[in-house]
Order: structure tokens, then C-alpha cells, then sequence
């Protein structure tokens, strides 16, 4: 059983650690500031926080005891447009203007490079850059190589202004090979570490565009994808448009469209061991964003799809309207521990795949993201 | 020498004590202070060089007018003053 997880809230990053009565919400901190993810980074101890400064920019925290006291990180860097494209251009979203070139927005993403590179990290952005750092942070190096694409011109902001990396994975075979998902840009693909990629969403159908352009892999909004640890060709996504399974390291997809009460949904989770497992936090698709008859319940597979079944026991008897963003429902290690935060400030814990929940709190600030130690 | 001061609201995460500086601009002003303090940069910038949205930066009382290049002019007695914007919040 983990000891320990984090949730990162629109009012700071709480520690919540097992102790010998259950489950304790510690002393937050960065009271105040938002915090959209945090990285426990197994490898070396060290806990990462990205802050979304709403008047001051996006910085990136870093703490090497356990959240006690933290440093600043350098945060990652668009490059300045040379002052002649940007003539006429005003400031960065002033009076409705365009922008006279990218800036941080949001750091969407953050993983570790690998458990054999130590010190590594991914880090997915809004505006749609993705930045490599080999030094914990110090220093970043936005990958080029992804972010010229001339597919990216096909890229477009899925509730956002503009696209963002939402999720990394690397594949604990190979630390060359790493997933991308982007919305809304699909699903991109590397085996040489970012030198050269791929577009890997076949299969994927998006009902937002025009009949013609549905399967178009280059728009497809994958909420979040997730990648099974110890079977690592087979991954799940939630989808803007639904419920999607690979088993074949992301060449192709199949949508599981027996989800009920919906396949709409931002989370997901997949069994470390177990690719058949899997959870979702279903809601009415998709300008509603609500939990479907105000009915908060959790949505699971053991089939890899095939039947799915929804789980309630100790979720709210009484309507509620917690929507679980896409990075705030985690696993830990041994598939039986879940935790899913709300953006009502709901926190619960399962300690039993699931099948029931207790609430640790229905009054956190609005939840962000969750992340098991 | 223009006098440049911080929103107290800054010091919640780094240090940036009133400076007096010299300069002709405002943009030469944040260079300035900058020079001793590389953190401030990108609290008050943006990626591109531009006042960030919800950053509000007034000389001798009046609104900046040129948040992109800053070139808006300031006098050896001018004062401006870095504040947090109400919005953004």
C-alpha cells in the first residue's frame, strides 16, 4: 500500500500520507498559488511542482526533501521571433490581438526520462512545445524536431487557447521510445529519443470536425493516454470523442464504445499489470462537462473493453457535479490503491481497485491533479 | 535616476527591493534591474520580450503604452512602479 500521494489545487499542493488511522491531508504548499502538476521523481527522491502564476508565468518548484522546502527551476523557453515577423504584433493576448510569438503558457506534462537517466525530464507545454532537460530542471531544450512538424499547423487548442502536451510516456523497455499525446494533435511517437517522429492516432474519430476530416489523424484530442507498465504495447485513451485501446504500441486503434453512463470523459487510468484494467470518470460530452444525471461514479473494464461496469459505492448518494480532469485520477503500483480529485475540491481513495471509495475531503480547492509518491 | 518599485506581491517569491537606475526608457529601466536580478525577467516578461498580460506597469503614474518594446520613455526623476494587475488573479 503507498504511504504517501500529492494533489496539486488551484490554491496550492497538498501532501496526503497512510498513516496508522487512514488517510491524512497534510499542510499544503504554495497556499495561494495554482499548482497543475506535480512529479514525484522516483529515481532520485526529488518532487517537482509546475505553478501556472496567473499574473507572473508558469515556474517549475523543486524540492529534495519531500516538499519541506523547494528551490526554483529554470522553466522552459520559447525562442523570440525576430522583431521583423512581428511588426504591428501587440503584446501577448492584449485587446484580442495575435500574439508575437509562442510564450510558456502551461506546463501540461511532466515525466521522468527513464529509470536509467537519472536527472531527465519530459515536459509537455501549452503552447505545444515539448522540452527535454538533462540536468533536473536546470536547464531546458524545447525538441525541435516535434515542434517543426508542418503537421502542427493542424494542431488547435481542446479547451485551451492554443495545443498542449498533456501526456508522456516512456516505455519502461526503452527510454529511446517515447508517446506523446496532444491536444488536439494526436498522438506522436518516437524511437531515437525525439530525433524523428511519428504520428500514431489511425483509428481515432473525431465527431468535432467536418464528416470528411473525422478520422484525420492530425486533430484527433486524446485527453489523456496511458500506457500499461508491465505489458507496454498495449495503452488506453480517453478521447473527446470516446473510449480508445491499443495493443499494438499505439499503430492502431479500436474505440470500446459499451461504456456507460458515457464514453466522454478527461481520466483514465490502466492496471500496472493488467492491460484488460482499466478506469474512467465518465460526464456528459461535451459543452456540458457535468457528471451524467449528476451522478458521480467511476467507470471500469477488466475485458481490455469489451464490458465495462460503473462503480459508486462511497461516491456522493446526492447529486453532484465534480468533473475529474484528465490528470487527476492515479494508481499506484499494485493496481488496488486508486485516488481521484474533482474540480469541487472532492478527494477520494479506493484501496480496493475501486470497488469503493472513501472521501478524504469535499472541500479542497478545485483539483488539479493527483500523483501517488 | 528613475526610481523602479515592485508589488509587494512579488516578494511572496523572490526578493526585488526598490532600485534606482540609470536609464532613458522604460525597457532600458527592467534591463537594469534585471542585470542583478536574472530571476525577475521572466515574472514580468514573457517568453517574447512583452510585459506579461496580467503584470501592470506604470511611469510617473501613467500606464505603460508600449508593453511589447517598453520604449516608452522615462526622466532622471520618473518613478514606476511593477504592480500585479487586477486581473488574472
Amino acid at each position: 500500500m503507498p504511504k504517501r500521494f500529492f494533489v496539486g489545487s488551484r490554491k496550492g499542493l497538498f501532501p496526503v500520507e497512510r498513516t496508522a488511522t487512514g488517510w491524512s491531508i497534510g499542510q499544503p504548499s504554495f497556499l495561494g498559488d495554482p499548482v497543475s502538476i506535480v512529479l514525484p521523481d522516483r529515481r532520485d527522491g526529488t518532487l517537482y511542482a509546475a505553478l501556472p502564476l496567473g499574473h507572473f508565468g508558469v515556474k517549475l518548484r523543486r524540492s529534495a526533501d519531500g516538499g519541506q522546502t523547494w528551490d526554483e527551476c529554470s522553466v522552459p523557453q520559447y525562442a523570440r521571433v525576430p522583431d521583423a515577423e512581428t511588426a504591428g504584433l501587440t503584446a501577448e493576448g492584449e485587446a484580442g490581438q495575435s500574439p508575437a510569438g509562442p510564450s510558456l503558457e502551461e506546463i501540461w506534462a511532466l515525466e521522468g526520462g527513464g529509470s536509467d537517466r537519472p536527472g531527465q525530464l519530459w515536459c509537455g507545454t501549452i503552447p505545444g512545445g515539448l522540452f527535454h532537460s538533462e540536468d533536473c530542471g536546470d536547464s531546458w531544450r524545447l525538441v525541435e524536431s516535434l515542434w517543426d512538424m508542418p503537421q502542427r499547423d493542424n494542431w488547435f487548442g481542446g479547451g485551451k487557447d492554443h495545443p498542449g502536451i498533456h501526456s508522456v510516456c516512456v516505455d519502461p523497455r526503452n527510454s529511446d521510445h517515447v508517446t506523446v499525446g496532444v491536444s488536439c494533435g494526436g498522438i506522436w511517437q518516437t524511437q531515437d529519443a525525439g530525433r524523428s517522429w511519428a504520428l500514431r492516432a489511425d483509428g481515432m474519430r473525431a465527431a468535432y470536425m467536418p464528416p470528411d476530416r473525422a478520422f484525420d489523424p492530425t486533430i484527433q484530442d486524446p485527453h489523456l493516454i496511458v500506457q500499461c507498465r508491465d505489458e507496454p504495447d498495449q495503452f488506453w485513451v480517453q478521447h473527446h470523442n470516446g473510449i480508445f485501446r491499443s495493443d499494438d504500441n499505439c499503430a492502431s486503434w479500436t474505440e470500446c464504445d459499451q461504456a456507460t453512463p458515457s464514453g466522454f470523459g478527461f481520466a483514465v487510468a490502466v492496471h500496472p499489470q493488467d492491460s484488460r484494467r482499466a478506469w474512467f470518470v465518465p460526464a456528459v460530452k461535451d459543452e456540458c462537462r457535468v457528471p451524467v444525471d449528476g451522478r458521480l461514479v467511476v467507470t471500469t473494464t477488466a475485458d481490455g473493453g469489451e464490458t465495462f461496469r460503473s462503480l459508486s459505492a462511497g461516491l456522493p448518494d446526492e447529486p453532484a457535479w465534480d468533473i475529474v480532469f484528465r490528470h487527476a485520477l492515479a494508481i499506484d503500483d499494485s493496481g488496488e490503491c486508486l485516488v481521484m480529485g474533482s474540480s469541487t475540491g472532492g478527494l477520494w481513495v479506493s484501496e480496493d481497485a475501486g470497488e469503493s471509495w472513501a472521501c478524504l475531503s469535499s472541500h479542497l480547492p478545485q483539483i488539479y491533479c493527483v500523483r501517488f509518491e | 535616476m528613475p526610481r523602479v518599485s515592485f508589488t509587494p506581491n512579488l516578494n511572496r517569491h523572490l526578493d526585488c527591493p526598490t532600485a534606482h537606475v540609470v536609464a532613458a526608457t522604460l525597457g532600458e529601466t527592467l534591463e537594469a534591474v534585471f542585470a542583478g536580478n536574472p530571476r525577475l525577467r521572466g515574472y514580468v516578461l514573457d517568453d517574447q520580450g512583452a510585459i506579461r498580460r496580467h503584470v501592470a506597469v506604470f511611469v510617473d503614474n501613467k500606464p505603460v503604452v508600449d508593453r511589447v518594446n517598453q520604449s516608452d520613455p522615462v526622466r532622471a526623476d520618473s518613478e514606476v512602479f511593477v504592480m500585479q494587475a487586477l486581473s488574472g488573479g
